[in-house]
């Protein structure tokens, strides 16, 4: 990789305690390409959310970047004041968040949160906001007379989908998403995820991708990161995860996964 | 679903609806199923499929629209109170939010005693603490340690073996497990679910295991009701109706359980949403015909 589009340097962040600090991440390095989805994976309290939220600034006291750098196209998050951070916030760097479904504003239609963040970011008037809404809603699949409708109207998977819309609407670098799908079934995840594939496909955005299902994060993703107690304690492509994780950590989780397709456990548990 | 003879539980065609037409919505439709002691059923589907309606049947918190509960082979009703408390203290139920289950203000020596003392009324004193710490070591947790701290001292899976202690507790017969993993780590996972396994095998227990994730119900079930709609589409042995699903739901929903060995980029992890609306279309209008596939494994048929 020769220009990776985010590059995480010794990354290292505490949450500030009053007798002792607890390091949520330490000293992690990673780095996202052009297009690719790069996954975090891990169980709750390994820190992976906690960058999440540290690259887009989005972190809040106690938790303090202790050092590192998070450069996004060589330039470092971290030096933004903060009018640079507004329009960096969602221009270049979207989130979408766990229960992202229940983010949507409940006494405002569609229509209106897409004018929201389209007037704020691109100046854009409601009629010009209604045609991009109107594009973006077809992105994913949503008929876009449905814009007039309130989020309670839509079934979870559809507000979900709608959250991802409002997040490239502004055509952002990189997508962070934290844990989009866990609330959602198996077949609504899967339609949103292929989507998600296809768009990035389309569009060239980068996607960093978080979650603990490591099955479902080695079909989606280019290459995986395991973190572990707040270290990166793997890094390697989809396939090598799968077919011959190097750390022991790697293997216990894997381990933790019962396998459809015999009573066992996933046949990487064995060796 | 035909061998009645020694089911503990058997929903006999129980129809649940909400509202009035035009706005009558079907929870669950004509479901029947058994539960055996020492066995787990399986109850699949995804969210809105009637999986938890099923569930609150069973916890006799809705009464039936039609159709009966037979309990040891008896009809049970709301008004006969001793054998509704007798039904109510073999029934229990293991909640999907561990964090939400349990008190916030009260030890969990507590949470245990409290049932202890309502339902197993000839201990006294000193043998109530030690039924208390006799519960926890089953759900391998040290009572040294654990009975006198509050829930929030403790870890999810820790607070889930609590719950599954306090069910034990009262002497259930049937647990009721609303998707009990769903909010825990992936690592304390299958000590639950492998805690569940022991407790069905050792105690005799029927367990109800309700979940959207079909590989865990291989890991523990021995049969399997696949729902949609508030209809059992798909019912058998588990192996069978996962190794050779036969409802074109069943297989929509085993296609889209994750799998590492397949990609997204691979045409066949692609899954079109034309087909997905035509299969939800036609696996939601109700049918009546059953069709067995071979011993232990039926299917309803779909609308042709």
């Amino acid at each position: 990789m020769t220009n990776p589009l985010l590059s995480i340097q010794n990354l290292t962040i505490d949450y500030v305690g009053e007798t002792a600090d607890f390091r949520a991440v330490d000293d992690v390095s990673f780095d996202v390409a052009q297009g690719e989805i790069f996954g975090l994976a891990g169980e709750s309290g390994c820190g992976k959310s906690t960058i999440a939220f540290a690259i887009s600034r989005l972190h809040k006291p106690p938790a303090l970047i202790r050092s590192g750098r998070i450069l996004l196209e060589g330039r470092d998050v971290l030096d933004l004041d903060q009018a640079a951070l507004r329009s960096f916030r969602w221009r270049e760097v979207a989130m979408v968040f766990q229960s992202a479904m229940n983010s949507l504003n409940p006494v405002l239609r569609v229509e209106a949160q897409f004018h929201d963040v389209l007037r704020t970011h691109l100046g854009l008037t409601r009629t010009q906001a209604r045609e991009r809404t109107a594009e973006m809603l077809r992105l994913v699949d949503i008929p876009p007379d449905r814009m007039r409708d309130y989020p309670h109207q839509f079934s979870g998977g559809m507000r979900q989908r709608i959250v991802i819309a409002i997040c490239l609407a502004l055509n952002p670098k990189i997508v962070v998403m934290d844990e989009p799908t866990t609330a959602l079934d198996v077949v609504v995840q899967r339609e949103i995820l292929q989507r998600i594939n296809e768009l990035r496909r389309t569009f060239g955005f980068s996607v960093l991708f978080i979650t603990h299902d490591l099955g479902l994060m080695v079909q989606f993703c280019d290459r995986i990161g395991i973190m572990l107690a707040g270290k990166l304690v793997e890094q390697n492509s989809a396939g090598n995860i799968y077919a011959q994780p190097q750390h022991d950590y790697t293997r216990k989780l894997w381990a933790s996964f019962p396998s459809l397709h015999s009573a066992d456990l996933m046949k990487v548990a064995a060796s | 679903m035909t061998r009645s003879h020694k089911a503990i539980l058997a929903l006999d065609r129980v129809t649940k609806t909400f509202g009035r037409p035009p706005f009558l919505v079907k929870a669950a439709q004509s479901v029947s199923f058994e539960l055996h002691a020492g066995q787990t059923l399986a109850l699949v589907g995804e969210s809105g499929s009637g999986k938890t309606t099923c569930a609150r049947l069973v916890m006799q918190e809705y009464t039936p629209s039609e159709g009966q509960l037979l309990f040891k082979g008896k009809p049970v009703g709301p008004d006969d109170a001793k054998a509704l408390a007798a039904y109510r203290r073999s029934v229990q139920m293991i909640f999907q939010d561990p964090f939400a289950s349990l008190n916030p203000a009260h030890t969990i020596a507590y949470h245990l005693r409290r049932p202890l003392q309502l339902h197993r009324r000839e201990l006294k004193g000193r043998q109530i603490d030690e039924a208390v710490d006799e519960l926890l070591r089953r759900v391998r947790l040290d009572p040294e340690i654990v009975a006198s701290r509050h829930p929030h001292e403790l870890s999810g899976g820790q607070r889930q073996r609590v719950n599954i202690a306090r069910t034990l507790a009262v002497g259930a017969e049937i647990i009721v497990a609303d998707e009990p993993t769903s909010m825990l780590d992936v690592s304390v996972r299958l000590g639950i679910l492998n805690l569940l396994n022991e407790m069905k095998r050792d105690m005799k227990l029927a367990l109800l295991y309700i979940t959207h994730d079909i590989a865990t119900a291989r890991y523990v079930a021995e049969n399997i009701i696949v729902m949609y709609a508030g209809q059992i589409v798909e019912w058998g042995n588990v192996n069978k109706v996962i190794d050779n699903p036969q409802h074109p739901y069943t297989r929509l929903l085993l296609s889209a359980v994750p799998d590492p060995e397949v990609r997204f980029d691979d045409p066949r992890a692609h899954l079109k949403a034309a087909d997905v609306e035509e299969v939800r279309r036609l696996s939601a209008i109700p049918q009546d015909r059953v069709v067995a596939i071979e011993p232990d494994h039926f299917v309803r048929q779909i609308a042709a």
